[in-house]
């Protein structure tokens, strides 16, 4: 039985181009309006807003007891539909019907007030995600028990550590009792010790024959929840089905990515008139019959640049960066001089060296190991997937490199009770 | 977070099951309420004693500059500091749950980015502060009775009519603004001035008998807090007390339609919050 038949969904944004914090004032209003009064028409012609489509045409249905797993790049529209679901923005386009008692977990912790004390701070969130005052006084001590803040109930909040503001947010959501449970991304947040709670909450959701939808970057987590999968791409649902089909068509999509970079006119390639970039690329060593690289693959990198001047002490410098911008090493060349053309560096990173995730390149090449002739920043970017054997943890895997080390354990003696 | 066991979500929105919806949800808007209430005055040196003070210091500061240094005089038979004093309670009852109604989407940006309830639910929740502080600046007033020992009117059964009218007006100007400011942050700022503009239109410092006569009562008489001022003090101090009648039709009226539109407006507008906010 179907208790989830969404049609025809789309959702429409308008971009504001001009504005970066995208709440246009009083006074943009009035200045747009006697712009288009005053202008040239042709003045016009750039469009200052743009549509934006972040779902269209979303057809599905989802029947009870399913547990849905929602994967996609950002930007492919997965929140967006949860959003809808959760009654918090309508769609432009089409309907969903939800038969069945529906709670949406998109952040833990909200409506939470700094001021109030843990208890007060109990019943608003309870309130706030749908639980009635009596539900929420049955579960209360479990939640307490839970979140491990029994001795902090009469402090605000406000005073609670951020670990202690999570697990609380956390327990009352897991004492939601709902038909169908709707889960953003919930792990990204807290410690280790809460993602762990965090999943096992959810699988017992799952065997317990509700209905759920979760989103995560985190296959692993989804191959060990969900039975099938959508797959988004920009605003569309391109792919339904078997979780372990979904994830494999995905990946490989993944790494198909730009891992390539390239310009064949040296006028206009990048760089000034002492260097341009001819090309960046990106090779990895795939494992067996995979087309993605997980945290086993091993990847080359390899650089060719045109030398616009004879007899320059060159060398290149290159920086890993996670998308969030930290930087996770630096390494360069040595300087070489070089003749007039074209220049090639090669670069590899083993396998079983960084973490999964998603990473960015940048490039310099330097003159004279002082002066930075060109800088390409985001050269090239690329995802790590996850892989893991013989574990039964799915939380994100901790740190920026996940190295393998000579790192075992023994038995250095051995009591025997006579 | 829905409660009902089906529902259709759909552009338009205007889902029939709306105001059940509200009603269920009941329990959520006491909550909420207490929540305001109990954060008022967290983390001050005298606490709820503000809400008696601030009258009391409004009240004496207006009684100076009004009557002592401009001479403005209340109606025969009846104290000018209670006069004042009448108005001022009704006024900032308005006043505080008119701005807090404007304010109540944006105070709550991480609710409605979050989760779903009827988002009806905000505006009337905020007006539980005001409410309380209404009590009791009245309760001063009622003390500042016994000390002029002017005795309490009849009319003071029809009190609840006109907290009731005050509730829809403010209601009414406050739901409008609440939508505007989500889209437009200037709101902000007019609020304040607009409430500050108000005291000086509406007859709180003054007695509209004062505007009796002239050729620009009819227009006067428009502003829904005529009616309700008039008639609030009216109810406390009896007929010596001017209050026309006429006003109080236009209360009823301008406040009863500006509601309605208000409310269209905002059941139109709620479902795309979180876009602008």
């Amino acid at each position: 039985m179907s208790v989830i038949v969404a049609e025809n969904i789309s959702k429409k944004y308008i971009i504001d181009h001009q504005r970066k914090n995208g709440s246009s004032g009083l006074r943009d209003i009035v200045s747009d309006t006697v712009d288009k009064w005053f202008r040239k028409p042709e003045k016009n012609g750039f469009a200052e807003k743009e549509e934006f489509w972040a779902l269209q045409d979303v057809n599905f249905s989802i029947d009870q007891g399913d547990r849905i797993g929602i994967v996609g790049h950002n930007g492919a529209g997965k929140s967006t539909l949860l959003k809808i679901m959760s009654r918090i923005t309508e769609p432009t386009t089409g309907q969903i019907k939800i038969d069945g008692r529906i709670a949406s977990l998109l952040e833990v912790g909200t409506g939470f007030h700094p001021e109030l004390t843990g208890r007060e701070n109990i019943f608003l969130n309870g309130a706030i995600l749908g639980m009635s005052k009596a539900e929420i006084r049955e579960s209360f001590d479990a939640i307490v028990d839970f979140a491990g803040v029994e001795k902090f109930l009469d402090t605000p909040v406000k005073r609670y550590s951020s670990g202690m503001y999570v697990r609380l947010g956390f327990a009352i959501a897991a004492h939601l009792n709902p038909e169908i449970l709707i889960v953003d991304e919930v792990l990204a947040v807290g410690d280790t010790e809460f993602q762990k709670k965090c999943l096992g909450k959810m699988r017992d959701v799952s065997e317990s024959g509700r209905t759920l939808l979760f989103v995560s970057h985190n296959l692993t987590a989804i191959q060990a929840l969900c039975n099938k999968s959508f797959y988004f791409e920009k605003g569309r649902l391109i792919d339904q089905g078997d979780t372990t089909h979904i994830v494999t068509n995905y990946l490989s999509k993944v790494s198909h990515k730009s891992l390539e970079k390239h310009w064949d006119n040296i006028d206009s390639a990048p760089g000034n008139d002492q260097v341009r970039v001819k090309s960046f690329k990106l090779f990895p060593e795939y494992q067996d019959d995979l087309n993605h690289i997980d945290v086993r693959t091993p990847i080359n990198f390899q650089f060719e640049f045109w030398n616009l001047v004879e007899g320059a002490s060159l060398n290149l410098s290159m920086h890993l960066y996670t998308f969030t911008g930290e930087c996770i090493f630096n390494v360069g060349t040595q300087a070489e001089n070089f003749g007039k053309g074209l220049v090639s560096g090669t670069c590899e990173i083993p396998g079983n060296f960084l973490n999964d995730g998603s990473y960015v390149v940048s490039m310099m090449i330097v003159k004279d190991t002082s002066t930075v002739l060109y800088n390409m920043e985001e050269a090239l970017v690329f995802d790590i997937e996850d892989y893991r054997e013989n574990v039964t943890w799915y939380g994100k895997w901790p740190g920026y490199i996940r190295p393998q080390l000579n790192f075992s354990i023994r038995q250095s003696e051995h009591v025997v009770n006579d | 977070m829905a409660t009902q066991h089906s529902i259709t979500i759909k552009a338009g929105g205007s889902e029939k099951d709306y105001w059940k919806d509200l009603w269920l949800n009941k329990q959520l808007l006491w909550i909420l309420s207490k929540r305001d209430l109990s954060v008022r005055y967290k983390q001050t040196l005298l606490g709820v004693a503000w809400s008696v003070l601030r009258p009391l210091m409004t009240m004496t500061v207006m009684v100076f500059v009004y009557s002592y240094v401009a001479k403005i005089k209340a109606d025969p038979g009846i104290p000018y500091p209670l006069m004042v004093l009448g108005g001022l309670t009704i006024w900032t009852f308005f006043a505080n749950t008119f701005t807090q109604i404007s304010n109540s989407i944006l105070i709550n940006h991480n609710l409605v980015s979050k989760v779903y309830f009827p988002r009806l639910l905000m505006p009337l929740s905020s007006v539980a502060v005001g409410f309380v502080d209404f009590l009791i600046t009245f309760g001063i007033y009622l003390l500042v009775t016994a000390f002029f020992q002017t005795p309490i009117s009849w009319q003071i059964i029809f009190l609840p009519c006109f907290i009731l009218l005050t509730f829809i007006t403010s209601m009414g100007f406050g739901l409008f603004f609440a939508v505007l400011n989500v889209r437009f942050r200037d709101i902000g700022q007019l609020i304040p001035f607009m409430v500050q503009v108000g005291m000086y239109v509406c007859p709180v410092a003054y007695p509209s008998s004062l505007v009796k006569g002239t050729w620009y009562e009819k227009y006067y008489n428009l502003n829904p807090l005529v009616g309700i001022i008039d008639g609030f003090r009216w109810c406390l101090l009896g007929s010596k007390s001017y209050f026309n009648p006429q006003s109080l039709y236009s209360t009823v009226i301008t406040s009863s339609i500006i509601l309605v539109i208000s409310l269209i407006y905002f059941r139109k507008k709620e479902n795309t919050f979180v876009d602008h906010i």
